[in-house]
């Protein structure tokens, strides 16, 4: 993916509260227009997360698995 | 001059750093080598996961709270006087009545709030437990109750985790008791995709929701409440209707942490293994108020208050930087008003919550009250 990340969070190796739980805390205290990276290494968080971003209505940019862990962009629009 | 350090905040991560300070340093501290300030907001010295009993009438005011002072060691110099603000470049505190405290070392500790205000009509129209006051107006409310649909909403992010799972089991038992079964519904709405963030727990919980006929949405983040239609909205697009809501409100961090430009929302930017905040090796952070990806828990402040009090005296006495925090986790579960499991983990190992049994459930009842040897560094 080729794209300017502004927030990253590293929720690799976490089992609470988990890279959509940190997502979420993300999206709510950042404003419109920021784009979001999650890191994680949960195999269930890469399916979930774009799940969760389509049905609140925010824009899903991508995913994209490295060594072991997937980068999942997404960009918030409302 | 000696080594200052400076502790902000006299909770459980604060105290307990303090308490193992005394303990590494007495000499250093006897001899005015090292001198140890505590900060804290209040002269009391709250237990917090006591909220939940005092809900369910189970434990009272005076079992949950003792005084700061009492639980310090005597070399620790206590103030009780709010820091207002913190900068890091000259090193100093300043604390609301106007005096500075200069350090070498800081903790800070201040934990977290909680902030209802953030979802529109949840302070008027929801109950919990996450204040003593929170906690009594919800223990008269559920003597009141008379039937209805109970509905359990999870803010994000929040401190105890495994929190709304066990007032949801504690109240589908005492309304049995109470002979509502057949009067009430139990309604359970979690954040995520599951019921609860950790998966081995969420999968033993839907089957005891299931057994026990609690019904339950997921992907369900508080948007908006109604109060006077007592209706509650989802960021997801969905609206329940209730009888009594019981939130679990979003929380922050201590104003604080943002009014000194040191992390959005009051959490701070911490190295996950040497606890220190990001960019400044002198400043250590503890418990809640980290950004860390893992568990708001007292069990997560006091591992990671061992840390980091072992690392202050591995620097003062050898000058080399200390342990590393593994990301250790320790949860009792309540599982029902007689039963309950636990769960931990770290960095490295995900949690395996094992049987229910009542041993476990009196030994948390046990816990609640060995709480007070923790704090002083004891347990
Ligand atoms: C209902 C409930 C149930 C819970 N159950 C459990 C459980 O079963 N197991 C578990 O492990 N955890 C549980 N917890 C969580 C646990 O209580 C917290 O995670 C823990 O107290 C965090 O410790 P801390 O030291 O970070 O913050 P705290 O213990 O909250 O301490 C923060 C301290 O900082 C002080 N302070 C704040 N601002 C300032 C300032 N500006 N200047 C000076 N001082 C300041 C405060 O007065 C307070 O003394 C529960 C919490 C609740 C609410």
């Amino acid at each position: 993916m080729n794209l300017t990340i502004d927030k990253s969070v590293d929720a690799r190796d976490s089992y609470c509260p988990g890279p959509l739980m940190e997502l979420i805390r993300m999206m709510k205290s950042e404003p419109v227009g920021t784009v979001i990276e999650v890191l994680s290494s949960d195999q269930g968080s890469a399916k979930d997360i774009p799940e969760w971003i389509h049905k609140v209505g925010q824009e899903y940019l991508g995913a994209e698995e490295k060594d072991g862990f997937w980068s999942i962009v997404v960009k918030k629009v409302k | 001059m000696g080594k200052r350090i400076v502790i902000i905040g006299g909770g459980t991560g604060g105290t307990i750093v303090a308490n193992l300070l005394a303990r590494g340093l007495r000499t250093e501290l006897r001899s005015g080598e090292v001198t140890v300030n505590m900060l804290s907001a209040s002269e009391k010295h709250v237990y917090q996961p006591g909220f939940l009993y005092v809900a369910f009438g189970r434990m009272q005011d005076d079992e949950i709270i003792r005084d700061q002072r009492g639980l310090l060691d005597p070399l620790i110099n206590l103030y009780v006087d709010p820091a207002v603000k913190i900068d890091t470049e000259s090193q100093t505190v300043t604390a609301q009545s106007g005096r500075s405290f200069p350090y070498d070392y800081l903790v800070i500790a201040t934990g977290s709030r909680i902030v209802p205000e953030e979802v529109p009509g949840l302070k008027e129209g929801a109950h919990w437990f996450y204040d003593l006051a929170g906690a009594k107006k919800l223990r008269k409310a559920l003597k009141e109750f008379e039937g209805g649909r109970i509905v359990v909403s999870v803010g994000v992010p929040h401190k105890c985790p495994v929190a709304p799972l066990e007032v949801t089991f504690m109240l589908d038992d005492l309304f049995s008791q109470n002979g509502l079964k057949e009067k009430y519904e139990l309604f359970y709405t979690y954040p995520i995709a599951r019921v609860h963030v950790l998966e081995p727990v969420a999968q033993w919980a839907v089957k005891a929701f299931e057994r026990r006929g609690i019904r339950y949405e997921t992907f369900f983040n508080m948007k908006e409440v109604d109060p006077l239609k007592k209706q509650i909205h989802s960021e997801e697009g969905s609206t329940l209707d209730y009888d009594l809501l019981i939130a679990v409100p979003p929380h922050k961090g201590m104003p604080l942490i943002e009014e000194s430009g040191l992390g959005a929302d009051g959490w701070i930017p911490t190295d996950k293994h040497s606890l220190t905040m990001a960019g400044k090796e002198n400043v250590f952070v503890v418990g809640d108020t980290t950004n860390i990806p893992i568990s708001k828990a007292g069990s997560t402040a006091h591992f990671e208050a061992d840390t980091v009090a072992e690392s202050l005296i591995c620097m003062i006495k050898e000058g080399c930087p200390g342990r590393r925090y593994d990301g250790k986790v320790f949860c009792f579960v309540e599982t029902s008003l007689e039963e309950g499991t636990y769960v931990w983990f770290n960095y490295n190992t995900p949690p395996n919550p094992g049987e229910p049994s009542q041993m476990i459930h009196w030994f948390k009842l046990a816990y609640n009250r060995l709480y007070w040897l923790s704090a002083r560094g004891i347990l």
